[in-house]
């Protein structure tokens, strides 16, 4: 049975097309369409509701410790009031997530992970814990509301003060209502996550929503936009067989210290995620067969027509490196057509 | 949810409209353009192609997926809305007027649907 975030009533009202996704029941689109909610997030601003994600903090003296050892990167000198990409890895150098970190005191972590992976990540923590350290599920004690665009920041300074640098956060309130508020996103779009209590949802939904220039978003939105900046979904682009080096997080993977999985993705293939624009006629999915010629050089992993760049974009899994503008074709429904690798991301702000 | 009385429908959400008794245009239908979403791509049968009552004739790419378009009824295929190749959009916005082809020699249309009966079908597939 899935669940409903606190804003299930309101995607309702609001005539949003809802699905079981990760087990909650969540709009992918609203009436407006997910090329007009695409739009506005790059061009205005968009409100989705992200509530589906999971929540975990650890707490004291060896916190730190755990987060470099179960985490891919280091977290030694991350700032109070910053926030720091990593990715959670099995033995092997596969994906068990990927998250974000935010350092909330020196012995105090807010870390927020993939609802789908929520139950498998805390299992996965808690076998690997060590030293004197306080690891908890606070998933249900949060809401989270993303606002991004580039009028995000005009709309929430009418309410709050902001958090300045890109991937730093506040403790604040928005109307009276405790958030924590941090100029993080899914979109490559300028914007903000809210993390909210639950019974504070709605409240912050229509207090944004009041904002005209501000349209509700669904998960359809959600996916074209990360995917046309660039950015990696586990499930995806990562997942138990794909190590995050494979799939180009090198940037999240701090070799020079020991964590679980560095041997194991050491120890890997030379497999590499590229980014694909289609020039031919179609638009190359998920799955579909990527070749040079006739050899098979390995597989799309996400892809769409992305509307702001106005065309058919994908990322894809393949044996190596490909230098942007070597040719490839996609096996689309028993044709090929063509496209060309292309520097990821393909948007940026 | 419009259904133009003067069409036919197939349960497979295609609309018909008849031009001669043996002639007609095909297109998707509002219910059809509702649940597929903001469609990107068309990709149009062959001028000539056979066109098989019930079988994929061309499909049309939403966002979110890719959907086959089924020949509503037997015929060839005299002729393809290229207007579609660069205006998929024209399919959301006016989907009673963005035909996708147009058939000639049309048979094997006793099963088509009136309106009111189609939009019964969508309502029970609705449920």
């Amino acid at each position: 049975m899935a669940e409903k975030t606190p804003l299930y009533e309101a995607h309702v009202a609001l005539d949003g097309k809802i699905v079981d996704f990760a087990g909650f029941l969540l709009p992918v689109q609203y009436p407006t369409g997910v090329i007009r909610e695409h739009m506005a997030v790059r061009e205005k601003a968009g409100l989705f509701d992200v509530s589906h994600m999971g929540e975990v903090t650890f707490k004291g003296p060896d916190a730190l410790k755990n987060l470099n050892y179960i985490f891919t990167n280091d977290y030694t000198n991350l700032k109070e009031g910053r926030v720091r990409y990593g990715i959670m890895c099995y033995e092997d150098g596969g994906c068990v997530d990927d998250l974000i970190v935010y350092r909330r005191g020196e012995e105090d972590f807010f870390v927020v992970v993939n609802a789908a992976n929520r139950h498998k990540d805390v299992a996965w923590i808690r076998d690997h814990l060590q030293g004197d350290v306080v690891f908890e599920d606070v998933s249900d004690q949060y809401a989270q509301l993303a606002l991004q665009g580039p009028l995000s920041g005009d709309i929430l300074s009418q309410y709050t003060e902001l958090p300045q640098k890109y991937y730093s956060f506040i403790d604040t309130e928005i109307c009276g209502k405790k958030v924590i508020l941090s100029q993080t996103g899914y979109t490559g779009s300028y914007g903000f996550e809210i993390y909210c209590r639950p019974e504070d949802a709605v409240f912050l939904w229509e207090t944004i929503l009041k904002d005209e220039r501000v349209i509700p978003c669904g998960l359809g939105a959600r996916d074209t936009l990360r995917l046309e900046a660039g950015m990696p979904l586990y499930g995806h682009e990562m997942d138990a067989t794909v190590s995050p080096l494979e799939t180009g997080l090198d940037f999240g993977v701090k070799l020079n210290k020991e964590f679980i999985g560095r041997e194991g993705m050491l120890a890997r293939t030379n497999r590499h995620r590229i980014g694909i624009k289609i020039t031919g006629r179609g638009i190359a999915r998920e799955h579909y067969d990527v070749y040079i010629g006739d050899e098979k050089i390995g597989h799309v992993t996400s892809g769409t027509h992305c509307p702001y760049l106005g065309g058919a974009y994908a990322m894809a899994l393949t044996d190596q490196a490909y230098e942007p503008g070597t040719i490839v074709q996609v096996e689309v429904r028993g044709r090929r057509i063509e496209g060309v690798v292309t520097e990821l991301p393909f948007y940026k702000k | 949810m419009k259904t133009p009385v003067e069409l036919k429908y197939a349960k497979t959400h295609e609309w018909v409209r008849f031009t001669s008794d043996t002639e007609c245009e095909v297109g998707l239908t509002d219910y059809a353009q509702d649940a597929l979403g903001d469609l990107v791509f068309v990709n149009l049968p062959e001028p000539d192609a056979e066109a098989v009552k019930g079988e994929t004739i061309c499909d049309v790419e939403s966002v979110k997926a890719v959907s086959d378009v089924y020949a509503p009824v037997s015929g060839t295929v005299t002729e393809v809305n290229e207007e579609l190749l660069d205006a998929p959009e024209k399919i959301n916005e006016d989907p009673y007027g963005a035909w996708l082809f147009r058939l000639s020699d049309v048979s094997d249309a006793d099963e088509l649907l009136d309106a009111e009966a189609y939009e019964k079908h969508c309502e029970e597939e609705g449920n």
